[in-house]
């Protein structure tokens, strides 16, 4: 596999095999991982589902094999094209974000209880997925663009504003992909070089509003969260045994977990095959990873994750221009923050939020959204070995 | 391990914090280290437990009901069986907490059964208080065939309601043998408790009294168990290797099917509370003991109601649950004459000829006694005093005997004041007066007891006073006196045998003591107890008079307080070589020969009838 690392003090670079393939400049280690955790999601759902579907046994494979498809022409499309451009079309991006996740409130359709998508002929699309990457591209291009403008603290607060307005109206709609975006925000404040003074004042705010909004209001008989929101956020602090509780699910995915152990239980995998892990194809899928494979098959998909976080965050250091740094923060903290989310959700040590496990979890929006962040980054990559290549170094 | 070229920065990148990335990048390590070493804790360190735990999740057991064994007679005659029924249950786990939901479901499952949600309400209340944890909750048994459809029909409506076969007693025989055979009842939290070496289990049954309860352990069997894969939802998925469940033993009795409803028939007959005891003499084997009145036994195997419970109890019904011939505590006049003469002759205070005068009344310490009637019997030995019942005779013996403990000792000897050891429970000891007992009574409740006087001695020695036994008590002293001198434990249980016929277990005779009889003595008391049956002066000659088989016989009338006297008839038979002892009583009977001997008679007859059918080929007859 090509690597980028190697000094070339040659002015003739080496034609690696992804150039040969027209692949040229693309970070090999990241398409790795991100094709790596494509196939453990495929080869578990072929694995898990087998048994489990009655009627249509194949049907979360093919979709998932056709979302993923889609998914790898996006992310080779993205990677062709300047990631800059997409600084220069912040305005127009950000309002297509605020504007598609306006739709939903307009037209969407209900989904496990939150209405978040959208029916689109042949598909049911979810806004927001996409718009964790749109909100990176468009948040960094205002850092960018309002770098000289004020002082420190309007500079502070105007990112700021730009983020929490779609991280608020996505709040609306699904709490646990507002997290996300809120993780968005905070990671591009904090590459932009935001003032620790500053960051620490919106976490005491931050705090205090979500104090405010768990325990105060509701205290006081004003109840923001609807009762299964509430539920599904503080059950995880008491695993419940009754059945239909969250917290029994919640549970059950536990232990379907530990009873993988080091090697997995393979078809033995009662917990689940029968059932007892809820939403087994999508958010709890690393449950299902974890009982069937074990220890070794769970840490091989955080492995990869690691590596992707790993390659991401490189990027900030190799990105051409600052946008590029900004947008890599943006995407290796959206990534890294889901799998946290999702994974501690499974081992029972986050709240259940219903975010997905980014390339893992079954589901057309985040497979296609995740795989246009890779190429996002992908072309950073390009981009970088481009100028570097056409400077003197690397 | 790559190498980081050692390169300096691009000049546009120099102005960002680059320890701005190592934040992010610290996060991000963090967080993934969390993720690992929780799925480490998870899967490596604690895996097996929650291995366990999903194996324990995915597996459903369900307990297989064991028939119980059944209770036969001793020629096999079945008298308790089993018939399934079909009961309708309320699963626990799917009974929703929310007392809204609750009652909905309480309603909707009322309608079905035609009764209103208050009556399913209680039924639920009823069940959650007094069974275990867990238990199924069963509303209704021997539920109507149409109810089952439907049910089975709608199973997607009724997820909670349950049909389960269940097997509940059965009685061929009806009421016959109703105290002796006991009941069976649901198992309690307090069962579980007390019997952790038991393999119990909520809904098993258990014998809760009679034979029932004293050989559960054979009788109950071993439950199957149902090992099913089921899914989260409950779905059965497969079936997991099961066992199946061990039919109890069955328990053949001692009792004799015809002995047995002889005894009862005429006692029932007559109307009033009494109770017999028929004995084999050689072995203590029981062959029919009954109280009356009696109850039906079948009623137990369905929830009863408050005034089912009520009638059982009741006094005025003369308490048909209590079972007079081994709980019943009596005085009982003169059958205990036997046992004082030959107290009598071992202290020496008379020999078999020594000749009372008896007038018919005897002051002793200030104090008339008399015989029943007052009737004089003139000169009277102690063959005669036997035949007609001299009372007398025995006042003698009493006072003479009274400042020593011989007639207390021979009255331990022959097993009174003690529990037999009948194998059921419910067993009275009965009461031996002895003067430091009547004296401590005394002091504690003087208002019951009077102070010991020699006059109590002088009661004593005719079966009266404070003394007090039960009619198997009495039969078990008649077939010591019957068979020489030995006490036996009287037993109900002949043998256990497997579902096969196989025997599994005999009893054998047991001897609880020995009486110290001297052969001569016992001869002459024999000779007056057939005298008193079936000499033509005898007390009991008009009942037995014509009987073809010799016995030896003894009335009793014991005094009741405020009623009517008691009737007792005390038999052995053969005369020659007593085979069985009877022993029947008659409360509110009158005198021995009224009602208790007319029963001793049918008794005797089936007995020997039977023994005659058998000799010559079922055609004789006793008669």
């Amino acid at each position: 596999m090509e690597s980028s690392r190697l000094p070339r003090q040659a002015p003739e670079p080496r034609i690696g095999m992804l150039e040969r393939v027209g692949l040229a400049g693309m970070d090999g280690w990241l398409a790795f991982s991100a094709l790596g955790l494509l196939a453990c999601s495929l080869f578990t759902l072929y694995e898990a589902s087998g048994s489990s579907i009655v009627g249509a046994p194949e049907q979360y494979v093919q979709r998932q094999s056709l979302y993923g498809l889609v998914g790898i022409i996006g992310m080779i499309a993205v990677s062709r094209i300047d990631y800059s451009r997409f600084r220069e079309l912040r305005v127009g991006i950000y309002t297509f974000l605020c504007a598609s996740i306006f739709a939903v409130f307009a037209f969407g359709v209900a989904a496990r209880g939150s209405t978040n998508s959208l029916e689109l002929p042949f598909f049911t699309f979810q806004p927001a997925e996409l718009g964790k990457l749109l909100l990176i591209l468009a948040l960094a291009g205002f850092v960018i663009d309002g770098a000289r403008k004020g002082s420190e603290g309007q500079r502070t607060i105007r990112i700021l504003c730009l983020g929490l307005v779609p991280t608020g109206l996505v709040l609306l709609q699904d709490l646990g992909t507002s997290l996300v975006f809120a993780a968005i925000t905070f990671a591009i404040m904090v590459a932009a070089g935001i003032r620790w003074s500053h960051l620490a004042t919106i976490g005491v705010v931050l705090t205090a509003f979500v104090a405010v909004v768990l325990v105060a209001l509701p205290a006081a008989g004003m109840p923001v969260l609807k009762e299964y929101q509430q539920e599904r956020l503080t059950s995880f602090l008491s695993p419940s045994s009754d059945i239909g509780d969250a917290g029994y699910q919640q549970n059950q995915a536990k232990v379907g977990i530990g009873a993988g152990g080091t090697t997995g239980r393979g078809d033995q995998a009662t917990q689940s095959r029968f059932g007892f892990v809820p939403e087994r194809h999508t958010d709890f899928i690393f449950a299902v990873v974890a009982e069937r494979y074990g220890f070794v098959g769970a840490a091989l998909v955080l492995s990869l994750f690691a590596l992707l976080f790993w390659r991401a965050l490189r990027l900030m250091t190799l990105s051409k221009n600052f946008y590029g740094t900004l947008v890599a923060a943006g995407i290796a903290a959206a990534i890294i923050f889901q799998v946290f989310v999702n994974v501690g959700m499974n081992l029972g040590i986050m709240p259940i939020t219903g975010i997905p496990l980014p390339l893992v979890s079954y589901g057309g929006s985040a497979i296609i959204s995740t795989l246009l962040m890779i190429g996002v980054l992908q072309s950073i990559h390009i981009e970088s070995h481009a100028t570097q290549r056409s400077q003197w170094i690397d | 391990m790559r190498i980081e070229p050692v390169v300096p920065r691009p000049r546009k990148k120099r102005n960002l914090p680059s320890r701005r990335y190592a934040v992010i990048g610290g996060i991000g390590l963090v967080l993934l280290g969390i993720l690992f070493f929780r799925l480490w804790s998870l899967q490596i360190v604690t895996g097996d437990k929650y291995l366990a735990e999903a194996n324990q999740n995915r597996t459903r057991e369900i307990r297989v009901p064991a028939p119980r064994g059944r209770i036969l007679d001793r020629e096999g005659n079945v008298l308790v069986d089993n018939r399934t029924s079909m009961a309708l249950q309320l699963d626990p786990i799917e009974i929703p907490t929310e007392p809204a939901a609750r009652r909905e479901l309480f309603t909707r499952v009322g309608e079905v059964l035609g009764h209103d949600a208050e009556w399913v309400r209680r039924k639920y209340r009823d069940s959650i208080e007094n069974d275990p944890p867990g238990s199924p909750i069963t509303l209704d048994q021997d539920v109507d065939d149409e109810i089952v459809y439907y049910l089975q029909e709608h199973q997607a409506d009724f997820p909670e309601v349950q049909i389960n076969r269940i097997f509940v007693r059965k009685y061929p025989q009806g009421l016959l043998g109703a105290h002796i055979l006991g009941s069976v009842g649901e198992v309690t939290a307090e069962d579980l408790e007390e019997n952790p070496d038991k393999d119990l289990a909520a809904g098993d049954t258990l014998g809760q009294t009679g034979i029932e309860m004293t050989y559960d352990d054979e009788l109950r069997g071993s439950p199957g168990l149902t090992r099913l894969q089921v899914d989260s939802t409950g779905r059965i998925i497969s079936q997991l290797p099961s066992s199946l469940p061990e039919p109890g033993d069955s328990v053949r009795l001692s009792i004799d099917q015809g002995v047995q409803l002889a005894g009862e028939s005429s006692l029932q007959s007559i109307g009033l509370p009494g109770a017999f005891v028929v004995m084999d003499v050689k072995t203590g084997e029981v062959l029919g003991l009954g109280s009356n009145p009696t109850f039906d036994p079948s009623i137990f195997t369905k929830p009863l109601t408050q005034q089912q419970v009520d009638d059982l109890y009741d006094e005025d019904l003369d308490a048909p649950l209590f079972d007079r011939a081994i709980g019943g505590q009596y005085a009982v006049g003169s059958i205990f004459k036997p046992v004082t003469a030959l107290a009598g002759l071992d202290a020496g205070l008379i020999t078999p000829s020594t000749v009372v005068n008896d007038a018919g009344t005897i002051t002793i310490a200030d104090q008339p006694f008399d015989n029943a009637g007052k009737t004089p019997h003139g000169p009277v030995d102690l063959r005669r005093s036997l035949e007609v019942s001299s009372d007398v005779y025995y006042y003698i013996l009493g006072r003479d005997m009274n400042g020593t403990r011989q007639l207390q000792n021979w009255a331990g000897d022959f097993g009174f004041g003690r529990a037999t050891g009948i194998d059921i429970p419910g067993e009275s000891e009965g009461l031996i007066p002895t003067p430091k007992w009547v004296n401590e009574a005394h002091a504690e409740q003087p208002e019951f007891y009077d102070r010991w006087a020699i006059g109590q001695n002088v009661q004593f020695a005719i079966g009266q006073g404070y003394f007090q036994a039960s009619p198997l008590q009495m039969a078990v002293a008649y077939s010591a006196l019957g068979n020489g001198g030995t006490v036996l434990r009287p037993k109900l249980m002949l043998q256990t045998e497997d579902a096969a016929g196989r025997v599994v277990s005999e009893s054998e005779p047991e001897v609880t003591g020995e009486v110290p009889m001297d052969p001569a003595d016992r001869q002459v008391i024999m000779e007056g107890l057939h005298d008193a049956a079936q000499s033509p002066e005898g007390t009991s000659y008009k009942v037995f008079g014509g009987f073809p088989v010799k016995i030896a016989g003894k009335t009793g009338t014991s005094e009741r307080t405020n009623e009517p006297d008691q009737s007792w008839y005390a038999a052995l038979a053969p005369y020659d070589d007593p085979e069985i002892a009877v022993v029947v009583t008659v409360e509110r009977g009158g005198f021995g020969a009224d009602t208790a001997a007319p029963v001793t008679l049918q008794i005797l007859q089936e007995y020997f009838g039977k023994q005659a059918r058998a000799v010559s080929g079922g055609t004789g007859s006793v008669e």
